[in-house]
């Protein structure tokens, strides 16, 4: 007999399996490279609190991402490091477009002058940068270290070879201080550097600083910290020299002044505490979603990624989002429903 | 691309070789392998007509599948060229053709030249080859006719492992070792009291990223490559040519001069274009030590950019539509130059095989 109802039962259950894994949601994801490990951290967790719910990211590059979830529709939400241009959102296929702020990010110079301390500011960076600043004795080094033993040598700038959310936030900062980068070189994921070599990745740019003697390069906070790698502070607009950190860079959210839509760069932000040269990364959603199983699931998700999630950033790396700014995120998520 | 397997040595006639693959090397006055004597016919396949005609279907199948894969891969090189043009095509059109073949490459204002790139890869290959061509057939000549076989077997298979390591690893050891290394080199030529730096392939800063590099890496990646093949077709010159030159009282070094490598010459020129193909589209490697400036310079010493290198740098992020059909016509050019460079050799090694007629012994 009990036998019987076992195998009546398994075969109820087998029967009724399907039905339970169509109760599954999945939604799918592609972007930047930045936030990965990031995402990858959120999307267990998330699971582990609600199993129906599956959540597959593909870490192409913000530009993929665009593509994939504008123009070719092909993924559920999209990702970047850079807020989609006016161009991009008048080309989108999926309207409205709505950008939602992650976590932030921010970029640090390195440089390998051995036996001196640097620190820099925003012209200064930005002359160097151009070509314009060669030497390491330049006046205008001179002038943010003061009393620091300068060698006669040459500069070799590193940049980032390839296309990079973190070139966009270097540049976007760069020429929002000096008015000749910004003609000269402009903003971008990928410019034309007037001076320098090109390294591949974050690694490869450290790579090639340590290597050289006299060079200067930028790489990712995350990068450098996990690394330990030396980076040197930069001025900030308040004309503050501050070291990038967790704090300084989640500052810079708190201060900046953010629009509604979150299309917003916050370098050079304002307050004496933000560091100069932070940056979010965007969840890009549409409330325009067809299946509404998705749809809730979507709004449900970003809701727990902006408020508990925020959580898992630090350990990570990443720097939280301020409370500010949660609470007006919270209602622009809740219009996703 | 092309297929290398057109690119394999002429065999000398049957009968002469060995076995395909050698096992042993042959040494110069080994008999050479007698002929073996077809197996006698089975009776029983003779008269039995269900073996037949089961024969002639399998014979059937063979020559539909044989076919069909045959066909495969000639579909496939020409689905990879209609993408190709046709994702160039926007770009071809917003640019015109002097627009991509300029120098100037620029993505914040839509500019996307392809001629720095090309240099680029032409230069670094060029260099590779000149490194890898000549050290590769030496050693092919030591591992076959002057070595005594446990060293000659302990290089070869030291030549197989050195083709088994991936290009990302190569080039993470360029970064460490082969960059500080040339720079070294640079730095003793940009001091030396010679003057050597005021020549144009010696000018500019030593920094050790850059073309000499990049060759040098090329030149690793490619040696396995033309070296295996190298190797295969020496072993395919006959015993009696070389016993015929020692009969007549050559010298090792006249053996292999004036009998051996005019014989498998052809074999070696497949050897260095099969080189020259993986050479050009080589990609991670040089993306990491080539310093990945886009600028034309004759110095060894200065950074360059390859096209392979561009598009895997540029894809991922690529801001637009234009971006990405540029980064495809940029592989094109990659693709024309490629068939290009191989069908120029083709070209030549007719010509050549017309005028001089074959040489001495060879087929």
């Amino acid at each position: 007999m009990t036998s019987r109802s076992l195998v009546c039962a398994a075969i109820a259950t087998l029967l009724l399996a399907p039905a339970a894994f169509a109760q599954t949601t999945s939604l799918s994801g592609a972007g930047g490279t930045f936030i990965y490990p990031l995402a990858s951290k959120w999307f267990n967790e998330y699971n582990k609190l609600n199993p129906k719910i599956q959540i597959n990211y593909q870490s192409i590059g913000s530009g993929g991402g665009i593509r994939q979830f504008s123009t070719e529709q092909t993924v559920d939400f999209g990702e970047t490091d850079g807020p989609m241009s006016d161009q991009q959102l008048k080309e989108s296929k999926v309207q409205p477009v709505f950008h939602f702020p992650m976590a932030l990010g921010g970029v640090v110079p390195v440089y390998n002058v051995p036996g001196v301390s640097l620190r820099f500011s925003g012209p200064t960076l930005a002359g160097i940068f151009l070509g314009k600043i060669a030497m390491w004795d330049d006046p205008a080094i001179v002038k943010d270290n003061p009393g620091a033993k300068l060698p006669a040598d040459a500069i070799t700038v590193v940049h980032r070879a390839d296309g990079s959310g973190t070139t966009y936030t270097w540049v976007d900062f760069l020429s929002k201080v000096s008015p000749e980068f910004q003609k000269q070189v402009g903003v971008g994921t990928s410019v034309t550097w007037p001076v320098g070599l090109g390294g591949k990745g974050n690694e490869g740019v450290s790579g090639m600083v340590k290597q050289t003697p006299g060079s200067i390069g930028y790489v990712e906070l995350i990068y450098a910290l996990q690394t330990k790698i030396e980076y040197a502070p930069v001025q900030n607009a308040a004309g503050a020299f501050l070291n990038a950190s967790l704090a300084s860079v989640s500052a810079a959210a708190a201060t900046a002044k953010i629009p509604a839509d979150y299309r917003v760069s916050i370098t050079n932000a304002p307050g004496k505490a933000a560091y100069p040269i932070s940056t979010f990364t965007w969840i890009l959603a549409t409330p325009s979603m067809k299946d509404p199983a998705k749809k809730k699931a979507l709004h449900d998700f970003l809701t727990w990624a902006v408020t508990k999630g925020q959580s898992y950033t630090e350990e990570l790396g990443y720097a939280p989002l301020p409370k500010s700014l949660v609470a007006q995120e919270l209602k622009d998520i809740g219009k996703m429903k | 691309m092309e297929a290398p397997a057109t690119e394999t040595p002429e065999r000398p006639p049957a009968g002469l070789s060995a076995s395909p693959k050698p096992s042993t090397r042959p040494t110069a006055f080994q008999e050479s392998a007698p002929q073996t004597a077809p197996p006698p016919l089975s009776p029983d396949l003779a008269v039995d007509r269900y073996h037949r005609s089961t024969g002639r279907t399998a014979d059937r199948m063979f020559r539909v599948a044989t076919g069909f894969c045959a066909a495969m891969i000639a579909a496939l090189i020409l689905v990879v060229i209609l993408f190709m043009v046709k994702g160039s095509i926007p770009a071809f059109k917003d640019h015109g053709l002097g627009a991509i073949l300029s120098s100037a490459w620029d993505p914040t204002n839509q500019k996307y030249g392809a001629l720095t790139f090309l240099f680029g890869t032409a230069y670094t290959s060029l260099i590779g080859m000149v490194i890898a061509l000549p050290l590769a057939v030496l050693t092919a000549v030591a591992l076959v006719e002057i070595l005594p076989s446990g060293p000659a077997k302990a290089i070869s298979l030291a030549v197989e492992l050195l083709a088994a390591i991936p290009s990302v690893l190569l080039g993470l050891w360029g970064i460490f070792e082969l960059v500080p290394l040339v720079r070294r080199f640079e730095i003793s030529v940009y001091r030396s009291p010679l003057g050597l730096r005021k020549l144009p392939i010696f000018s500019g800063s030593p920094l050790g990223v850059g073309f000499l590099a990049a060759g040098l890496l090329l030149a690793i990646m490619a040696l396995p490559f033309i070296l295996s093949v190298s190797r295969e077709v020496l072993l395919q010159v006959p015993n009696a040519q070389r016993e015929a030159a020692y009969a007549l009282g050559a010298t090792r070094w006249q053996a292999i001069r004036r009998f051996i490598l005019p014989y498998s010459w052809k074999g070696i020129f497949g050897a260095a274009l099969l080189g020259l193909a993986r050479v050009l589209g080589e990609t991670m490697a040089v993306t990491m030590v080539i310093g990945n400036t886009p600028q034309i310079k004759a110095s060894l010493f200065a950074s360059g950019y390859t096209l392979a290198s561009v598009i895997a740098n540029e894809f991922t992020e690529a801001p637009s539509e234009l971006a990405i059909s540029a980064l495809i016509s940029l592989g094109l050019i990659l693709l024309l130059l490629s068939v290009t460079l191989n069908a120029a050799a083709r070209i030549m090694l007719i010509y050549l095989n017309r005028s001089s007629g074959a040489p001495q012994g060879a087929k």
